[in-house]
């Protein structure tokens, strides 16, 4: 645990005087007392940090626009509703350090001249909203929250809510209609949150990662912080690793590592005696990639240049023993029963591809089925409403193309992995 | 006031800052097929069959809901287009009952010209068309699970405009469905019957409770005298279906074709709205000078009558006591008319031709039998009546004008404004203006009150008193009003609340589509009616004076008490 | 039905009687109900408190996976049948807890002890297979562990009904 993590697990979560002593609420000081506003937002821009939740937007640019508003009001969200599967790095750092992301809560509302917040934590962590509640009230009572902040015009109060099972929630329209007391079912965009987001008012929508990395890029200053990871990717990366490797577990590492280093160095390489098969990256709505490309770096240049996500930084390793199809199958059902339901190709999409992928894995499939699982999820991935019906497809497609050949075997009726109710072994081609 | 310059397949376009890129195609005539779009309604953005391809966009955008940019360059017609728009249409029909030929929108529904403008000759996908059972638990409305496209406009209708939220969207992914809690039957929630649903709806999920055949039975019984009244707005808009303009009056053809259909009697609802003005304006002044509860409220539509019952029974002594038109009419019509014409009224059926789903509930209810029988028997929508036409094979385009049956059929300018918004209060204070004063009204076009605005307010100088009144047409409008009455904020005397947008030309019943530009040339052909009228006074009105003078006796009478006068009762909204 | 009414509008007063609150007064509402779910009764009285109509007082709980409107058991399993969980014998999970209770995902036990039912990721992958019963998550998870949970959860309401 390099950077942001590294109070996590050394420090009581809710010991103001721990977090103190370990620099806490320093970067807050500093923001108030010497820097103006528009250094902050500065100072976060030349950071390059990307927004840690999935979609890697810069997060200086994202404070610009809600700065750049002009509104009565103005509203910041923590979004910690941590719903991609695989995903349980945010709940480290809840748990952890919750000072810290308040903290860069405050800054940020500094910053953009938001005077109320709302961490929105998914209703699974009930113990984590809990302690967010102790911690915000610790605050209040210390004078870090609510009027008048360490005696200046700051004034920023923080509302804790959950959400009550809904992986949609994540996007930050739905989890806006959310707290808004709604079903979260996603608004289409524009008018971008910035503008028109909580209530009809401008709002900053941040993931809990990527508001832990504030304070530091205060302290530190930019050019400090840069210093970490590579040059189209500053900073840290927290990765949460699940599958078939000996150690799972949550690390933070620094941009660059390629995913073999990671599963080997990091993770103690694979627990069984078995080859690995494949890595997703991003979680269940990321790409799976054959074990040939696990060379690939840890970096959003890098990745988008082969067109893959980073996501929520979720990896789930798995050896030969698994089913391609059986993984996606599974992936796949999860995105039917999440999908809101709200747009035409995500809500009927969904459910097209889990009766053909059944159907194959009965050993009934047919070659035109491959076909219509083609059309449907560049139909999802080409006019969904939001990020959850865009993405579903993902896995699906990738696997598609790089494990084509099982997908084959199993409309020819073998599941190499002897796991579908086929028979078990590969059709020898050519 | 800027402007945008764009792209649209090859074509440079200039439109306005903020417009989308589907109201820059219409501009230059360029069709998007759309299904969750309505011109009246809030964009949604979630069937998305409008979407197009916009340079330098990964994914295909919504053009309902995506405003032009600088330089913006759109192809609405390219393979990728066309192919993702019939594939979304496939993945709507897989999902959908299409027993078209059986469907009540057959020929006027819109999934049904996307799929043929798309081109879609076959569905790829499985069928996973739903068999929910009908729910027909409403007396007016029913609703059809496995047509509903989840398109969102009636839950917006009903929440947003009514301000009723009786239907929801329950459940999530494939599973969700646009229903009422617990999925049960709508009369299980406090829906209003006003049937706004119906008339957004794309498709065939929601219609009408059909009474088409009970109407056949009883013109078909030769024991039975079946008379008809047409309600005002009805003659403006019928035609729309016929191929007429929006707006245009057919009232002689409605009474000829009424008449071949085989109504033994052909009247005029305008008659009784007529009487409304006598009973009502008489009430408001009784409540004035007798220091009653005020403001007054109007009370001609069922739906706004539903409405109050159950949200804001505290005022429902506000509301007059006036029985709508409709059930004046069918009291009327088994007791004076009866008696007049020595039929048994027994065997006297009264049939509407409303332009209101409303009303099929209202003349069911339990005191609307104050002739000593049901009062109104049948409700037929207007588009009820449009399908007994085509079933009857008249061809009304050739059909001759005919006027309506005495005694219910001479009527003013005053009764036919009734149909639109505002036109109660204007027509009222025709009246009051001159019971007051005893001054001739000289301008009578109280143009304040019209128009297709939510709320409208007036002050009219009456004698010494200035008489402060306001209309609110749709129910959420209505709710406005009726907080400043709770809250002490509204001195008004009397206000016109009509539970549809628009008033009863806008009515739940009326011809589909009815958007706002059709509602403003019905209204134009309402105030036709009026300016052709030579009287446009209810009180001027030689049949109401005859009425008084052979039967009722004197306004707010003792008949008029038993036959033209009712009560409303509090309604919870959910028994705990 | 009194006394629900008290409850509930003592959880309103909590939490607040605004309609952004609904959501949080669902499931307070739900975890103070002994069998883990929110009645109809209930859902009217809130939605009466909250001046929002039953019908989408409904949709949302019904739009939400962790709200029930039906019965469940005072236990409610929760097993995670995200991708991670997956790879880890998630399924045999199921099985054991399934062949154990004697019902299937989304039953109760005739005793109402024990509800099954599937859930999203419980952020407990380091730990998968993993479930979450009521508020509570417990991982690596094989078939000794899933009898012995079940056993020390049902050995517990014995020894609280002995105690009435």
């Amino acid at each position: 645990m390099i950077l942001v993590s590294k109070l996590c697990g050394k420090i009581s979560p809710l010991s103001l005087k721990d977090y103190k002593e370990n620099g806490g609420f320093e970067a807050l000081e500093k923001a108030l007392f010497k820097m103006k506003t528009e250094q902050i937002i500065d100072e976060v821009r030349a950071s390059n940090l990307k927004g840690r939740g999935g979609a890697a937007f810069p997060t200086g640019l994202k404070l610009q626009f809600v700065a750049s508003e002009k509104s009565d009001i103005k509203y910041i969200i923590c979004n910690a509703d941590e719903g991609e599967p695989g995903t349980f790095k945010d709940k480290i750092l809840l748990d952890g350090c919750p000072f810290q992301i308040i903290e860069g809560m405050i800054i940020s509302a500094l910053a953009v001249g938001a005077s109320y917040g709302y961490i929105y934590i998914r209703g699974e962590y009930p113990q984590t909203k809990d302690l967010l509640k102790k911690a915000v009230n610790i605050l209040k009572e210390e004078g870090f929250l609510g009027k008048n902040i360490l005696g200046t015009d700051l004034c920023f109060d923080i509302e804790v809510r959950t959400g009550a099972g809904a992986y949609v929630c994540g996007e930050e329209t739905a989890l806006i209609e959310s707290i808004e007391g709604n079903d979260g079912r996603s608004r289409f965009k524009p008018p971008y949150t910035a503008n028109k987001g909580l209530w009809g008012k401008p709002t900053l929508v941040n993931n809990v990662e990527t508001l832990i990395n504030i304070p530091y890029i205060i302290s530190l200053g930019s050019e400090e912080y840069k210093k970490f990871g590579t040059k189209s990717s500053s900073g840290t990366k927290l990765l949460s690793i699940s599958g078939c490797v000996a150690n799972k577990g949550v690390y933070e590492i620094e941009f660059g590592m390629t995913i073999r280093e990671i599963i080997n160095e990091i993770c103690g390489g694979v627990e069984t005696d078995k080859e690995i098969k494949f890595v997703q990256l991003g979680g269940s709505s990321g790409a799976v990639l054959p074990a040939e490309m696990l060379d690939i770096k840890i970096d959003f240049d890098e990745l988008n240049k082969l067109g893959i996500g980073l996501g929520s930084g979720a990896m789930f390793v798995g050896d030969e023993s698994i089913c391609i199809l059986d993984f996606v199958k599974t992936t796949m059902e999860f995105f039917k029963h999440e999908s809101c339901g709200k747009c035409t190709p995500c809500r009927e999409g969904n459910r097209h591809i889990n009766k053909i992928l059944n159907r194959i894995i009965e050993g009934k499939g047919s070659n035109r089925d491959l076909e219509l699982l083609v059309d449907i999820c560049e139909l999802m991935k080409d006019t969904s409403l939001c990020g959850l019906g865009q993405s579903a497809p993902t896995a699906l497609l990738t696997t598609m193309k790089y494990f084509e050949e099982e997908y084959k075997e199993h409309i020819e009726g073998f599941c190499r992995a002897g796991i579908c109710n086929l028979k078990k072994g590969a059709v020898v081609y050519g | 006031m800027d402007n945008v310059n764009i792209t649209i397949n090859g074509v440079a376009v200039s439109v306005k800052k903020g417009t989308t890129i589907l109201e820059a195609c219409k501009k230059i005539n360029i069709n998007i097929p759309t299904l969750c779009y309505h011109p009246d309604q809030e964009l949604k953005g979630n069937c998305r069959v409008c979407v197009v391809e916009v340079e330098g966009q990964p994914r295909l955008q919504p053009s309902c809901c995506t405003p032009v940019t600088q330089g913006m360059v759109i192809k609405t017609n390219s393979k990728r287009v066309r192919e993702a728009r019939k594939a979304i249409v496939e993945l709507i029909l897989a999902a959908h009952n299409c027993n078209c030929l059986t469907c009540i929108r057959n020929n006027n529904c819109e999934l049904q010209n996307i799929s043929r403008e798309l081109g879609i000759d076959s569905v790829r996908f499985d069928n996973v068309e739903e068999i929910l059972p009908l729910d027909n638990s409403n007396p007016s409305i029913v609703r059809d699970g496995s047509k509903c496209i989840k398109c969102g406009r009636c839950v917006e209708v009903c929440s947003k405009v009514q301000g009723v939220g009786a239907i929801y969207n329950i459940n999530r992914s494939h599973d969700m469905r646009i229903a009422p809690a617990y999925e049960e039957g709508l009369n299980n929630v406090p829906c209003v019957y006003c049937g706004q649903c119906i008339n957004v709806c794309p498709v065939g999920a929601i219609y009408e409770k059909n009474d088409i055949n009970n109407v056949w039975k009883v013109l078909d019984d030769k024991s039975k005298h079946v008379v008809v009244q047409v309600a005002p707005a009805v003659r403006v808009s019928i035609g729309e279906e016929f191929g007429f303009d929006a707006g245009s009056i057919v009232t002689g053809k409605i009474v000829s074709l009424l008449k071949r259909i085989g109504f033994d009697r052909v009247f005029d609802t305008n008659f009784t709205a007529d009487l409304t003005i006598i009973e009502e304006g008489n009430e408001l002044l009784h409540r004035i000078k007798n220091g009653g509860k005020l403001p007054m409220m109007t009370s001609c539509s069922p739906g706004w009558i539903r409405y109050v019952e159950y949200f804001y029974p505290e005022l429902l002594e506000n509301v007059s006591t006036c029985k709508s038109p409709q059930q004046m009419f069918g009291a009327l019509a088994k007791s004076y008319y009866a008696e007049k014409y020595k039929i048994n009224p027994e065997n006297i059926v009264v049939v509407s031709i409303m332009p209101c789903t409303a009303k099929k509930a209202e003349c069911i209810r339990d005191e609307m039998n104050d002739s000593g029988y049901q009062d109104v028997d049948f409700v037929l929508t207007t588009r009820e009546l449009v399908r007994m036409v085509h079933q009857s094979g008249i061809n009304i385009n050739k059909i001759e004008e005919k006027d309506f049956d005495d005694p219910f059929g001479i009527t003013t300018g005053a009764a036919a404004i009734f149909g639109a918004t505002g036109g109660v209060m204007e027509a009222a204070l025709r009246t009051v203006y001159e019971i007051v004063t005893g001054n001739e009204l000289k301008n009578i076009n109280l143009t304040t009150v019209r128009g297709i605005d939510g709320i409208k307010e007036a002050e009219i100088p009456v004698g010494d008193l200035n008489v402060k009144v306001a209309v609110a047409n749709g129910l959420n409008n209505a709710k406005i009003i009726l907080d400043m009455i709770n809250e002490g904020k509204a001195d008004y005397h009397f206000i016109e609340i009509m539970a549809c947008p628009g008033g009863c030309i806008g009515g739940g019943g009326q011809p589909i589509p009815g958007n706002i530009e059709v509602k403003k040339q019905r209204m134009d052909g309402i105030y036709n009616v009026d300016k052709s009228k030579l009287i446009r006074k209810s009180h001027k009105n030689p049949a109401i004076i005859k009425l008084y003078e052979e039967y009722l006796g004197e306004p707010l009478g003792h008949k008029s008490h038993k036959l033209l006068h009712t009560h409303y009762a509090k309604r919870e909204l959910y028994e705990v | 039905m009194n006394c629900l009414k008290n409850d509930i509008e003592s959880i309103i007063e909590k939490i607040g009687n605004t309609p952004d609150k609904l959501i949080e007064i669902l499931i307070e509402v739900q975890r103070q109900s002994e069998e883990n779910y929110i009645s109809k009764d209930a859902l009217k009285i809130i939605s009466k408190e909250l001046k929002i109509s039953l019908s989408k007082a409904y949709g949302v709980a019904s739009f939400y996976s962790m709200l029930s409107t039906k019965k469940r058991g005072r236990y409610v399993i929760q097993i995670c049948n995200s991708a991670p969980c997956y790879m880890n014998g998630g399924k045999q999970v199921k099985k054991y807890f399934e062949d154990i209770l004697g019902i299937t995902v989304g039953e109760m036990t005739d005793d109402g002890l024990f509800s099954l039912e599937f859930t999203g990721c419980i952020g407990t992958c380091d730990k998968a297979p993993a479930v979450k019963i009521n508020d509570k998550v417990y991982g690596n998870l094989n078939k000794e562990k899933v009898e012995a949970l079940v056993d020390s959860i049902r050995k517990e309401e014995e020894v609280c009904d002995f105690s009435f």
